[in-house]
């Protein structure tokens, strides 16, 4: 029996008794019995007698994640991933809904080929949307399409892996989209500070000998993004941040109301550049070793120059690691997206410089949110907007755990714990520096529009 | 040659103080030893191999010269430079050289970290001679070998190191020896070059080359790559000469007698003068001499 299943399937009736439900939306934080009967949340009393039931005690409920920022490589990528296992890794990591992103080869930049991925993805394990290229090949110079595009469903536009270099078709892709409610979601990066680097700028990256990127190659484009968006009225969705300097700058264009909103992976809040140096320690843990002396202590002949932490943005300082974390608690941060980038093996066992930048993140978004969790850096109710409601509500989907509304929903053990190994994981690539780690939080069942995508170790069937 | 606990040397900040004094000890034995024409088999029957994915020719003669003077057979591993730099087959390139037979690699590539790439892919031992702009500890424990024969026990000593500190391996494996020596290092160079490195312990970065040179026990000075200045680094190699190039005026400015040196090749005229590289403070030439035991004891530490 898989354990996946797809939003083809029948939809699917069952009780949960005495789990912890969350529903961050609503305010909701208690413990309650949750019954789902075709594919619906209904009352308790309306349960058919027959229908399975799961006891919850120790696990949570919650509205099921949203990741804004995937990559599911189809077309043209296969080998790294497909809908179809992307969305199976998305379904096991507890996300019902995933955006895809538009790098693809070819690149989502006109209609047929955004209609093709919306086709081949109606009956995979998690709900496929798409954000389309801003520009036609992603060259940033014609727009693409975008009034029929967004007539198809996209929930944005992106050149993401590069910035729209030109400050003027920026302007233009704000301006076309504003009206139709849409975002630019917009890689920062300006290509001339960033060029030839491999790594955050910093004391590590200066112990290694590797180029650093400096922070100022995100903010130019953030403050430059910012003033195109209020002279436009604009929406702009900056993706990934990674620096204390773009939340700053982000934090004040709220404040005077601009349209502006962000997200940061889970791996821009755990991980440091020390990682790059081969330590593991997470941004909230205590420095020691080469996080602590960036100089003088030796280097792990094993996991230095790990060419899977090659990520761009690159992985962060502490400081602003424990920035961002901030953000995600005061709210500043809209959501956490993965960014989830997989690779086929023989692009990442390279040196460090020559690796393509990218972690995969659908798997373990959610146990990584978990850890700082328990390290008692984040709420768990806010863990879950962040993740969950907050990015849902961005792109028009509603989340809510209410008597009625189709089942969406992720049921999740906090305290069980889980080794991460390339063997297991539903993604087609492993290319992630937490191999061999054990973390926090197991999913253990994933409903999409009333249909079970994923479950693990309840409801078996027979 | 028992209790040595490498397996590869891929920099030097894995080396203790005492594995880098011992280092230094069995260097001038094996210098001795070089000059009364002694014959040596500690590396019979061990393959060594020379992979070389950048152009050198001091570096790569000298580990020849080193391997072969231990009784060694040494083959030139035919990498394709243009390939290898690309990053596209590192790994499948030295397992192949692996099952031909080699033990032990000396690895030179552009990229830094690609020695320890190499060390946790082929199961052969890997001395790394040169990464990037990370790391060359061979060139580092050669250079501290000539300097403690010329200027005595480093504890406490004051040495200089002028030019692209940013970019250079070898000042990166100089930091990590000199002060494990317990020297402190001045870094004197433009802004952009020496950038970053303040907050290494023992080590200060100047606002300016006199401060950095002043009362030094010994001067280095790094090669010049010509091409840097394209990068913003500095506004022409004719002003780096004039603002940082060493001459005997500047050199006056350090300790009586200090000496200089330079892991070569030198550009005559732009970092430092002709006559200088030529006069007797110039410890360029006994570098060279001391790169071949040097390496002999390294490849004899590592054979255990």
């Amino acid at each position: 029996m898989t354990r996946f299943g797809s939003l083809g399937d029948p939809p699917a009736s069952f009780g949960i008794t005495g789990a912890r439900v969350i529903d961050p939306a609503a305010g909701v934080d208690r413990l309650d019995d949750l019954a789902v009967v075709d594919g619906r949340l209904a009352e308790w009393a309306t349960l058919d007698a027959n229908a399975a039931r799961i006891d919850g005690s120790g696990l949570v409920v919650a509205p099921g994640l949203c990741d804004l920022h995937a990559h599911l490589r189809e077309p043209g990528m296969e080998r790294a991933e497909t809908l179809e296992s992307g969305a199976q890794a998305a379904a096991y990591g507890g996300y019902t809904t995933v955006c895809a992103m538009p790098n693809t080869d070819p690149p989502l930049d006109e209609p047929a080929r955004v209609a093709l991925v919306l086709e081949r993805a109606r009956r995979c394990a998690t709900r496929v949307r798409v954000i389309a290229a801003a520009t036609r090949d992603r060259a940033g110079e014609r727009l693409t399409e975008i009034g029929e595009l967004a007539e198809m469903g996209i929930v944005g536009t992106s050149d993401d892996g590069l910035s729209i270099a030109s400050g003027r078709v920026a302007r233009g892709v704000l301006a076309y989209l504003g009206p139709l409610g849409l975002p630019l979601i917009e890689h920062a990066e300006d290509a001339s500070l960033a060029a030839g680097s491999v790594m955050r700028a910093g004391p590590i990256a200066t112990r290694l000998g590797l180029a650093g990127w400096p922070p100022s190659a995100e903010l130019a484009v953030v403050e430059r993004d910012i003033a195109l968006a209020e002279e436009t009225s604009g929406w702009l969705h900056v993706t990934h941040i990674s620096t204390a300097g773009s939340l700053e700058a982000i934090r004040r264009a709220k404040e005077r109301g601009v349209h502006v909103t962000c997200d940061v992976t889970p791996h821009h809040l755990a991980m440091t550049d020390a990682w790059v140096a081969g330590d593991r320690r997470f941004a909230w843990e205590e420095p020691s070793g080469i996080g602590a002396d960036p100089f003088g202590a030796t280097l792990d002949q094993e996991l230095a120059y790990d060419a899977r932490c090659r990520v761009n943005p690159p992985l962060p300082s502490r400081s602003d690691a424990l920035a961002l974390l901030g953000g995600v608690a005061d709210g500043v941060i809209d959501a956490i997206a993965t960014d989830h980038a997989p690779h086929p093996v023989e692009r990442k066992a390279v040196e460090f410089a020559a690796a393509a930048p990218g972690i995969i993140g659908l798997e373990t978004a959610l146990s990584l949110g978990l850890a700082a969790v328990a390290a008692g850096i984040l709420g768990l109710a806010r863990l879950l907007e962040v993740m969950g409601s907050g990015p849902a509500a961005l792109i028009g989907e509603e989340r809510a755990l209410r008597v009625g509304a189709p089942a969406d929903l992720v049921l999740f053990d906090p305290g069980a714990r889980w080794r991460v190994e390339a063997g297991t994981l539903a993604s087609s690539s492993s290319n992630t520096p937490l191999l061999g780690m054990e973390l926090p939080g197991v999913v253990r069942l994933t409903v999409a529009d009333g249909r079970i995508t994923y479950r693990e170790g309840v409801l078996e069937q027979s | 040659m028992t209790g040595w606990p490498h397996r590869h040397l891929l920099d030097v900040d894995q080396l203790t103080r005492d594995e880098l004094e011992r280092c230094l000890d069995l260097a001038v034995e094996m210098r001795e030893r070089r000059l009364r024409r002694e014959t040596l088999d500690i590396l019979r029957g061990e393959v060594v191999g020379l992979a070389f994915c950048e152009p050198s020719t001091r570096t790569r003669v000298s580990f020849e010269l080193a391997a072969e003077a231990l009784g060694a057979q040494v083959v030139e591993l035919p990498i394709d430079v243009s390939s290898v730099t690309k990053g596209e087959s590192l790994v499948d390139t030295l397992r192949t050289l692996e099952r031909t037979g080699v033990t032990t690699i000396i690895l030179r590539h552009a990229q830094s970290g690609a020695p320890y790439l190499a060390a946790r892919s082929v199961p052969v031992r890997i001395i790394n001679s040169g990464d990037g702009s990370h790391a060359h500890p061979t060139q580092a424990l050669l250079d501290a070998l000539t300097l403690r024969d010329a200027i005595g026990p480093l504890a406490g000593k004051k040495i200089a190191i002028v030019g692209d500190i940013g970019h250079s391996r070898v000042a990166r494996s100089n930091l990590h020896a000199l002060t494990a020596l317990g020297a402190s290092v001045w870094l004197a160079g433009p802004p952009a070059w020496i950038r970053g490195f303040d907050g290494w312990p023992g080590v200060h970065v100047a606002d300016r080359l006199e401060d950095a040179v002043a009362d030094a026990d010994a001067v280095m000075t790094l090669r010049i790559q010509l091409e840097r200045e394209a990068g913003g680094g500095v506004p022409s190699i004719r002003e780096y000469t004039t603002r940082w190039g060493l001459d005997a005026r500047r050199l006056a400015l350090a300790s009586p007698g200090a000496p200089l040196l330079h892991p070569g090749p030198t550009n005559e005229g732009v970092e430092i003068t002709a006559e200088l590289a030529a006069s007797e403070r110039s410890l360029i030439a006994t570098q060279v001499v001391n790169g071949v035991a040097m390496r002999m004891a390294v490849l004899a530490l590592l054979r255990g």
